[in-house]
């Protein structure tokens, strides 16, 4: 039996006052692709950070910390911190009620550029 | 004088500054980013380029390679950085000045011969110009647009620490048409376009790039 190892999720946003390009082309190409009534489109960034061991309050806060000097830009990103529900084995990790993701952020990424 | 270039992995504007620096009568010393050794310049350029590939956001990763360590002291105690394209990104990034670059608003890479206002012409870059010169400047970049609040926005122009302005037109979305900014002691310097290309006419627009790194040699005397 392996180390149990936890998974903390940090969610980075641009904040909604600045302007999102990437967003916008991906909304652009949601219209061009036939999917309608989608009002509007914000592209952020998901880092899975995956512990050894336990996720302490202590190391929780540590990655809170890396999250705002170097995974978000506290001038223009918002961030969310969450520890995933159960360890980290070879198997899928089972999702908290999170919030969902944009798990295409790579293709997206190549429709923008 | 001695103007150091730091050359970070995916720097592409590092020659070209150096050249630039020899060009206005300085000794260009190559600095490495993974070296926290300044070799005792006189004044450091960060170049253009896409350090570590703009990943995570541009200059966020360069920000914390050994050689900044040593920027960010020197830029406290007055020393002469200038950031073009990409080295602004990492001064922002660095919190030497306030703000951030994102995307070009109409999301495509940018490349011409853009005109700019100096506005303030009291820096250590740009004390060879005249107060609201007018110059041609190469810009080329994809991560351009300058962001910051409102109030960080009135305060940069209330003290005048706006450096250069775009006129003609915005060509990539910054807020209140700002190219480059400076820090309240003006030694520091962010900047858009790149003056580096600006210096000899067999290769670019104009020579009115030249001024900035002429100015350091005035400043630092």
């Amino acid at each position: 039996m392996s180390t149990p190892r936890a998974r903390v999720v940090v969610d980075v946003m641009l904040k909604p006052e600045i302007l999102d390009p990437q967003g916008k082309a991906v909304h652009g190409a949601f219209g061009r692709l036939g999917f309608d009534g989608v009002a509007d489109v914000r592209q952020g960034k998901r880092f899975e950070i995956t512990l050894d061991g336990e996720a302490t309050e202590e190391r929780v806060a540590e990655i809170r910390k890396a999250a705002e000097t170097l995974l978000a830009n506290p001038v223009i990103e918002d961030f969310a911190v969450h520890v995933e529900n159960g360890s980290v084995e070879d198997g899928p990790v089972e999702d908290g009620p999170v919030e969902s993701v944009d798990e295409d952020a790579e293709q997206v990424e190549e429709t923008v550029r | 004088m001695k103007i150091g270039v730091v050359t970070f992995p995916g720097s592409l504007d590092d020659v070209d500054a150096r050249r630039a620096a020899t060009l206005a009568g300085a000794d260009a010393v190559a600095l490495w980013h993974g070296d926290a050794d300044l070799r005792e310049v006189d004044a450091v350029v960060l170049p253009g380029g896409f350090s570590y590939g703009d990943y995570l956001r541009a200059g966020a990763i360069s920000r914390f390679a050994p050689v900044m360590e040593k920027v960010i002291e020197g830029a406290r105690e007055g020393l002469p950085v200038l950031g073009i394209c990409n080295g602004f990104q990492v001064l922002c990034e660095s919190h030497l000045l306030p703000g951030a670059l994102i995307k070009n608003d109409h999301r495509k890479f940018i490349c011409k011969d853009q005109r700019l206002r100096i506005e303030n012409n009291g820096t250590s870059w740009t004390n060879g110009y005249d107060a609201g010169q007018e110059v041609t400047i190469v810009l080329k970049n994809q991560d351009g647009g300058f962001v910051a609040d409102d109030e960080t926005l009135d305060m940069l122009e209330g003290e005048g620490r706006v450096v250069a302005r775009y006129v003609d037109g915005n060509p990539n979305g910054s807020y209140r048409d700002i190219a480059g900014i400076t820090n309240e002691r003006g030694n520091v310097v962010g900047l858009m376009p790149h003056p580096e290309h600006c210096v000899d006419t067999l290769t670019g627009p104009s020579t009115d790039g030249l001024t900035f790194f002429t100015s350091v040699l005035k400043a630092t005397v």
